[in-house]
């Protein structure tokens, strides 16, 4: 059974392609749930397919002591939708570490709910959107600490890189806190490519364009630094990079 | 090998370099001294092509061709290497991948094979040996983390890679210490004291010139080369300061 039709209303929607997911909401709109139990640990690779439209929404429910980390690359030709809604229960660890790479006209977004029901749990998220022509790639991440999770610790880096006059960088870090003692950190920020550094690969014989690819590639490849098994990842976000330098 | 003729620069519209004329013949070092502001940096990143830095009026040639008329990858291709003065950081890209791209772009563009792996890595690792870097540093960030003494080292080693014909060094000798100080000499001595060679070395300070001697010294003051002359006049400005020489 498919939930119903989401409308731009809904503030998780409210950068969401609606006319492009329509026709295929019948079979992307179902939520998909996992279950880690007290102590398990999890690694997932999210990596992008051919399809013009590409929905991922997931339900994590994270036990005591529970880890789950995410690599995701969201690279969509017309629309890519990661959605995830996360709880933690006492001590789980959540990290999630994902690209929004969009060219032309599409768009990529990011939409986390990470929920700390438990206390001292961790989550750690950290984006970064690369964006040309008159892509659009966006992050909303709320972040909730239930009254009784003390001692969270939840971290928001989002960072994105606009290529073109055109691109639009959605960032929109939230949080809920009912517990006193917490720490949440978040920092967003929205640049263009650093002219020195542009001007440092050239003078060592870089062309520009190639400069401007191996830059990026820097801004983005971070991102895998702790995953187990980069490679597949890491070429996908690299072939990505090609077509949107 | 490089000959420059009456160079007038601007940076933001206002001027800098108000016709500079010189010619470093190759086999040579010369070394270009003068107070704080006086142009030396602007006439460094004139010669690399940093975007913003206008050429309004005179030329540079460099081997027989229009340097000016080049972009700045290909004045590197060309053989042109600038040591920058504060060299630039770039998270998330190693120096080993930065400088094999790099040297292996200047190599296609000469019609050159490009060098593998294995073999960018042992010329990495023999360059940064010679120059006393722990090649470990290779593998991390471009200058990410390097204190400003490591940062002027791995221009050198850069430049040991890079193997280039000319080499504009813009103050490669400040916030060195006294034993970084010798080996950035020697290895300036030992990568491009040939025949075929040229330096163009900016400095404030005579120390340097201990260890690389010049074959020519000049004084640049309000963007004009003010006087000319042999390692003597780098000895007489250390003893004298700028204002006293200048008289």
């Amino acid at each position: 059974m498919t939930a119903p039709f989401p409308t731009r209303k809904q503030e998780e929607w409210r950068y969401a392609d609606l006319d492009a997911l329509q026709p295929v909401w019948e079979q992307l709109g179902d939520v998909a749930t996992l279950v880690l139990a007290a102590g398990e640990s999890l690694e997932e690779m999210w990596l992008p397919i051919a399809d013009d439209v590409q929905v991922r929404r997931v339900q994590l429910a994270l036990g005591e002591g529970a880890n789950a980390r995410i690599f995701a690359l969201n690279n969509a030709p017309v629309y890519g939708r990661i959605e995830l809604e996360v709880s933690l229960a006492e001590g789980a660890e959540f990290e999630l570490y994902a690209a929004n790479i969009g060219a032309g006209l599409s768009t990529n977004e990011i939409v986390t709910n990470v929920k700390h029901v438990g206390e001292g749990g961790r989550s750690r998220q950290v984006i970064r959107s690369v964006l040309n022509g008159k892509a659009i790639g966006s992050y909303l991440g709320k972040v909730e600490v239930a009254r009784g999770a003390q001692q969270t610790d939840a971290e928001q880096s989002v960072k994105a890189m606009l290529l073109d006059r055109g691109a639009t960088a959605n960032c929109k870090p939230e949080l809920e806190i009912f517990a006193d003692d917490v720490k949440c950190a978040h920092g967003a920020t929205v640049g263009e490519l650093d002219a020195m550094q542009l001007f440092y690969a050239e003078s060592r014989g870089l062309d520009p364009a190639s400069a401007r690819a191996l830059l990026l590639e820097g801004f983005v490849m971070g991102l895998w630094d702790s995953a187990g098994e980069a490679d597949a990842i890491g070429d996908a976000a690299r072939a990505a990079l090609r077509r949107a330098a | 090998m490089l000959e420059i003729t009456n160079l007038h620069a601007t940076v933001a519209d206002k001027p800098i370099l108000n016709g500079v004329s010189l010619h470093v013949p190759a086999g040579e070092v010369h070394a270009i001294m003068g107070p704080n502001g006086s142009g030396k940096s602007t006439l460094a990143y004139v010669l690399a092509g940093r975007p913003g830095y206008e050429v309004s009026e005179g030329s540079a040639t460099f081997g027989g061709a229009d340097l000016l008329a080049l972009e700045p990858h290909e004045r590197a291709a060309a053989g042109l290497f600038l040591g920058f003065q504060y060299p630039v950081e770039i998270p998330g890209v190693s120096y080993l991948q930065f400088l094999r791209e790099s040297l292996n772009s200047q190599r296609r563009s000469r019609g050159e094979a490009e060098l593998s792996g294995g073999e960018f890595i042992k010329l990495a690792k023999a360059q940064a040996t010679l120059l006393g870097m722990d090649a470990e540093m290779l593998k991390r960030p471009v200058n990410v983390g390097f204190s400003g003494g490591e940062k002027k080292r791995a221009e050198m080693v850069q430049m040991g890679i890079m193997n280039p014909k000319f080499a504009v060094l813009d103050e490669t000798d400040s916030g060195l210490d006294i034993d970084a100080l010798k080996a950035v000499g020697a290895g300036i001595n030992r990568i491009m004291r040939a025949p075929e060679k040229g330096v163009l070395l900016i400095t404030h300070y005579q120390r340097l010139l201990d260890y690389v001697e010049p074959d020519k010294v000049h004084v640049l003051r309000a963007g004009l080369i003010e006087r000319s002359g042999g390692p003597e006049l780098a000895h007489e400005l250390e003893r004298e300061g700028y204002a006293e020489a200048a008289a």
